[in-house]
């Protein structure tokens, strides 16, 4: 069954068409990969999909909803989060207070508990620390649980995104550039995250990269953007060996 | 076990510390130790503590620079007063109508100007501000420009104690929850909270509407201490006064509000006996602060009865969790 399926979705940006017609659909636990040269139009993909942007035209139907034009936050619950192409961790808080964000939208007491201190408080903030610390163990981070998210290092920056994003509980992951800025030992190190998140957590991923050892590696299936439009679409091996695709990222012969 | 034993003991000694505070002072004023002078900076201070806490909610907490905390005193100050003054209801009645009625003044403003960021959200709020004051300058009911004179002096010790005990215990309790983590948030990343499942627009209207009902009790304290109240008041220049005190406690802590709240009044009253060198020396400390610790004094960080523990028993612990 597909989790999620996008018809004729167009963004247009004053008169630049950022995606015309785009058309995409992902099955459940399926890992899927889209890729394409830069400024194709795989992040305004995500921004869509996401809600940051409202689509000009076409539906995003998940699980049977339409998601075109609802508020991120509503996406979010719904079941699908996201991490960022540049990180956007909160700077200024611990390791377990970004994680522990994530968990607000299902906040077990109600704001005049905290207000009040009720014991409903304090058992609620027990589970949400328990819950948070759950998935900084999983990726071993619970050490680090007390540092500010700005003093980590990149990788664990980069960590702790899908960390945040996966607190949320989705069923959608969406991973933006996931290894933008890793080392070849690094980015193997993700390849296997990735794999392991999905079987964990019963998960569906879409994923941006550029790093073609990874997409070709670690996703079931590709979609290849170029000019805001779907150019192909395919298992890894059959990409590869596509005309319209290598034109796209090395440029036509000149005959 | 041991978790709960600590919890018990440090609320334990807040509330001694608290309570001592409360009989001294107390004491102090019903024999007659403590002199008008002393006596009214001392409500200075409490409404100040009151004002600072609140906007250091709105701007320090979650990010969004508000201009307009001096229209919501003004709002509370004028509502309690023709309540207790011009209906002759109780005091108590003044100050909940009063924060409700300024809580209700921070959602109508609130719900327009918070889809504005930064300079925008800033210039909205001063707006919204002197619209407040100008309104109540053609209202006949409260004399106009003339304001209200002759108000009942009711603000004692123990309301303004109770209050300030109050506001910070609210604010507090509410910074440390997972509403004020969602609060946070939004001054951190309001993007990233967006899609972390905040609904961001809901909770700065929340801070900001809390923020609005405290600085109306600081309104009507104000009031009911100060005997006359007018329009002019409540100009722009208050409210910047108490972003001075945010600024310079250091935005995201409420400590820090407190300390610097409690150092400016006491600064403009020892400033008194220079009148002709006062606003020059308050600016020039303003400066020096402001160039040495950039970030405040507090900096984000919460002074905590740990830390004066650990300053006592002279051991240096790892820096932890503050």
């Amino acid at each position: 069954m597909n989790l999620m399926e996008i018809n004729n979705l167009d963004k247009s940006f004053g008169g630049l068409s950022a995606l015309l017609d785009f058309n995409f659909r992902i099955a459940e636990n399926e890992l899927v990969g889209l890729i394409g040269p830069n400024g194709a139009g795989k992040t305004t993909v995500f921004n869509l999909i996401t809600g940051v942007y409202k689509p000009d035209r076409g539906s995003i139907m998940f699980r049977g909803e339409n998601l075109a034009g609802l508020a991120p936050y509503t996406i979010c619950a719904k079941g699908v989060a996201r991490t960022f192409q540049n990180i956007r961790l909160f700077n200024d808080l611990s390791v377990l207070d970004n994680v522990k964000i994530s968990t607000h939208k299902d906040v077990p007491y109600g704001l005049m508990s905290a207000i009040l201190r009720t014991p409903g408080f304090f058992r609620g903030e027990e589970e949400i620390e328990k819950e948070a610390l759950k998935y900084l163990e999983l990726f071993n981070l619970k050490e680090k649980k007390d540092e500010l998210a700005k003093n980590l290092p990149y990788g664990e920056q980069r960590r702790i995104e899908i960390v945040r994003a996966l607190a949320t509980r989705p069923l959608l992951l969406i991973l933006d550039e996931p290894a933008a800025g890793m080392n070849p030992q690094e980015t193997q190190e993700l390849m296997g995250l990735i794999r392991h998140i999905r079987d964990e957590f019963n998960l569906t991923i879409l994923l941006i990269e550029h790093d073609m050892s990874l997409v070709m590696g670690v996703c079931e299936r590709l979609y290849v953007l170029d000019y805001g439009q779907i150019i192909a679409e395919g298992t890894p091996a059959e990409i590869r060996s596509n005309k319209r695709v290598i034109e796209a990222y090395l440029g036509e012969d000149v005959e | 076990m041991q978790k709960v034993k600590n919890k018990w003991i440090k609320i334990g000694s807040e509330v001694l510390i608290l309570a001592s505070l409360f009989t001294l002072v107390q004491y102090l004023i019903t024999a007659g130790l403590l002199n008008q002078y002393y006596q009214i900076n001392l409500t200075s201070m409490c409404i100040n503590v009151i004002l600072a806490v609140s906007l250091s909610l709105i701007n320090g907490f979650t990010g969004q620079l508000s201009l307009g905390h001096a229209g919501f005193m003004a709002v509370g100050a004028y509502v309690s007063v023709i309540i207790t003054n011009m209906l002759d209801l109780p005091f108590i009645v003044g100050i909940l109508v009063a924060c409700l009625a300024a809580g209700l003044a921070g959602f109508i403003i609130g719900v327009p100007t918070l889809r504005l960021k930064g300079d925008y959200l800033a210039i909205a709020t001063l707006a919204f501000g002197e619209i407040i004051r100008v309104t109540l300058q053609n209202i006949d009911y409260v004399n106009g420009p003339a304001g209200i004179m002759g108000i009942t002096k009711l603000t004692t010790w123990p309301w303004l104690f109770g209050g300030t005990v109050l506001t910070v215990l609210v604010i507090v309790n509410l910074v440390n929850s997972s509403y004020g983590r969602a609060i946070v948030s939004i001054r951190e990343d309001e993007i990233a909270s967006e899609l972390m499942g905040i609904n961001t627009t809901k909770y700065k209207v929340l801070a900001f509407v809390i923020g609005a009902m405290f600085a109306g009790l600081g309104g009507a304290f104000y009031a009911h201490y100060f005997y006359i109240i007018k329009p002019e008041t409540f100009n722009f220049l208050k409210s910047f006064d108490i972003l001075v005190m945010v600024v310079l406690g250091g935005l995201g802590s409420t400590t820090g509000a407190i300390i610097a709240a409690v150092f400016i009044t006491a600064l403009t009253a020892a400033l008194q006996s220079f009148p002709a060198i006062r606003m020059i020396l308050y600016a020039l400390i303003l400066v020096i602060v402001m160039i040495y610790r950039p970030q405040g004094l507090m900096g984000n960080k919460e002074l905590s009865i740990k830390i004066f523990g650990r300053i006592w028993s002279g051991r240096n612990e790892p820096d932890g969790n503050k």
